[in-house]
């Protein structure tokens, strides 16, 4: 059998700046591609992360009257004895935790600014609230009566730091206002910006004395071990007197915009992979018409088309496993470096209740990184068959002709 | 025994509304054995009636036999196959592949017939030592001479031992030396295997070692001479 693979490694050699900058295209091409979608895949589990843990968690159960957009703690809404249901609700198996949570709206006030929030009343004790990282201060305590945690972008936009005194003002369940003086027990951050500065933490308890609730929460906010088993989970709850919601259906805007970002990514892979055959296609053009008499040569001995086309598709072969090996490693190691530090984008906001982190960190799925290499190849042999074939076609006496 | 027979062919070019007849009308046969010059002046239709009988082009009209199989209405794959087992070439210019070695440049037809490694060996270390190449089996063409080169090719035609070899002004692009060397291999292997040549040509060197002078002129033969 010929050995295309050597003939091809060396009609490589002939023109070596040449092979370099075209393995250089493809290189970068692929090392941008893979990047890409391990950016794509870390803003999207960030934003998936984030809006889960914070926001919707992996299922909510609600008073069958709830309506989330109210922020209302009128009795009607909420659900009586809660602590109770939340207990039943952990015990189930694929239920990592559940925990009572009362939602009101809020505004405080420091002297003369104020800023609209969220008063958030918490289990201290619950895991729930690990994505509220402490940075300065503590938490408060499931007691404290007058103790309020604030977010990081808050305490810096009106000057607050631990036990400094706030001012709060809530709605009560009978439609009336109440305010009271807080002091700052602790500074948390979420790496979410948006998020952060628009929520307060208070221990349930103090939460369901200062707004009238008295034993009764909003929602109580459930995580699971796995959040695919949210359906499963679902369909175990009581829900005479309830509504449950999964995640998907408290953030269908989340996993539209995550099906949307993978038609996007597609868009975007075209693009690069269209300007990357480009090249390919031109340097095998360019080698084709350089080697017209030898073509002719190879085709006068007896070589048919089909081995002419196997001859240009290993240079194209050889050519692809080099670029999209380097621009692998390339990719790989700036997805390696930058899901490590991430890459600071700071306040990205917060829109229909989607939340992205200050930082980005890249994920690099082996998914996503094989898919990557693999298109990448394919494209390029995909690229080299016209070339390949434009050779082949030459009829022998024609491209001895053109030769002399 | 006719290696190569041609009835009444005629090959016309047609260059946008302009028409050439490069060979009009053209019978002659190859018998095995022979030293062939075709000669006439440029346009004659030497290098066409060769690139015709070489399977590398095709009549407008008549008839071309190798080895008593019509070649007219083959395929381009089948006529890829009667060239790799039945015709060898040598061209004007030193056409080596300039990637490959001496010994991969002769090797390459043995490859396409698909000999073993084995066979390739020996055939192409015997080739070499033929054309006086042997020390040079491992040198790329480009550390060659033009002479080196060309009886480099002259293996190569010879490598699957075909019942044919062509060539087209052999040594238009050697001086008198290496033209001279070149066609007394030819020559030797000729006797030597009673391989048969077909040179087109000019140079009065190739024509006195010719058994047979075929004389074009205008598309047609104007003489044949056969001598000893």
């Amino acid at each position: 059998m010929i050995n295309y693979f050597k003939m091809a490694y060396r009609n490589l050699g002939r023109h070596r700046r040449r092979t370099i900058l075209s393995g250089l295209a493809l290189a970068m091409g692929t090392a941008l591609l893979m990047f890409i979608a391990a950016f794509f895949e870390g803003e999207m589990r960030s934003a998936m992360e984030s809006t889960l843990h914070l926001s919707s968690g992996h299922l909510q159960v609600r008073d069958a009257d709830y309506d989330p957009d109210k922020l209302s703690v009128a009795w009607d809404y909420l659900i009586e004895n809660p602590d109770h249901l939340a207990a039943q609700i952990a015990a189930l198996g694929p239920v990592e935790t559940a925990t009572p949570r009362l939602v009101a709206s809020g505004i405080v006030t420091v002297k003369d600014d104020s800023a609209g929030v969220e008063i958030l009343g918490v289990d201290p004790a619950s895991s729930a609230n690990d994505p509220y990282r402490i940075v300065e201060g503590q938490f408060v305590a499931a007691d404290d009566r007058e103790g309020i945690l604030i977010g990081y972008p808050l305490a810096q936009s009106m000057g607050l730091k631990v036990g400094d005194q706030v001012n709060l003002l809530a709605n009560t369940s009978e439609g009336a206002v109440d305010e009271q003086l807080f002091t700052v027990r602790g500074i948390y951050s979420t790496g979410t910006t948006a998020y952060d500065k628009g929520i307060v933490l208070l221990p349930l308890a103090k939460a369901q004395a200062f707004s009238g609730a008295e034993n009764r929460a909003s929602m109580i906010f459930v995580l699971l071990k796995d959040r695919e088993q949210a359906d499963a989970v679902k369909a175990a709850i009581p829900s005479a007197n309830f509504q449950v919601k999964t995640w998907r259906e408290l953030n269908s805007l989340l996993v539209l915009v995550n099906d949307f970002s993978n038609a996007y990514l597609a868009v975007i892979n075209l693009i690069i992979l269209g300007v990357t055959a480009t090249v390919i296609v031109n340097t095998l053009l360019m080698s084709v018409f350089e080697r017209t008499r030898e073509i002719g040569i190879l085709s006068a001995i007896g070589m048919k088309g089909r081995q002419i086309v196997s001859l240009f598709l290993a240079e194209a072969s050889l050519l692809a496993l080099g670029g999209i090996a380097a621009g692998g490693l390339i990719g790989w190691a700036l997805s390696l470096y930058f899901g490590k530090v991430g890459i600071f984008f700071g306040d990205l906001g917060m829109s229909a209740d989607l939340l992205f982190e200050d930082r980005i960190f890249t994920f690099l799925t082996i998914d996503s990184a094989l898919n990557t290499v693999i298109t990448a190849f394919v494209i390029t042999l995909l690229a080299s068959l016209y070339p390949a074939r434009m050779a082949s076609r030459m009829e022998p006496v024609e491209a001895l002709r053109k030769a002399q | 025994m006719e290696v190569a027979k041609l009835t009444n062919v005629t090959r016309v070019y047609k260059i946008g509304q302009v028409e050439t007849r490069a060979l009009n009308g053209v019978s002659m046969d190859i018998q095995s054995g022979e030293f062939t010059s075709l000669v006439g002046p440029s346009g004659s239709g030497k290098t066409t009636l060769l690139q015709l009988i070489g399977c590398l082009d095709q009549p407008t009209s008549g008839k071309v036999f190798i080895a008593g199989q019509e070649t007219t209405g083959l395929n381009r794959n089948q006529r890829a196959d009667l060239r790799k087992s039945a015709i060898g070439f040598v061209f004007q210019f030193f056409a080596l592949i300039p990637t490959l070695t001496a010994y991969e440049n002769v090797e390459m037809p043995l490859l396409l017939n698909g000999k073993s490694a084995a066979q390739r060996k020996q055939r192409v270390m015997e080739l070499l030592e033929g054309v006086g190449m042997a020390d040079r089996a491992n040198n790329r063409p480009d550390q060659l001479s033009g002479g080196q080169q060309q009886r480099v090719a002259v293996a190569r035609a010879l490598a699957t031992d075909p019942k044919l070899i062509l060539a087209d002004e052999p040594t238009a692009n050697l001086d008198t030396e290496n033209g001279e060397q070149v066609m007394e291999i030819m020559k030797k292997l000729n006797s030597e295997t009673g391989a048969t040549f077909v040179f087109a040509t000019h140079d009065p060197r190739v024509i006195k070692y010719a058994s047979r002078i075929v004389t074009l002129k205008d598309g047609v033969i104007d003489a044949d001479n056969r001598g000893s």
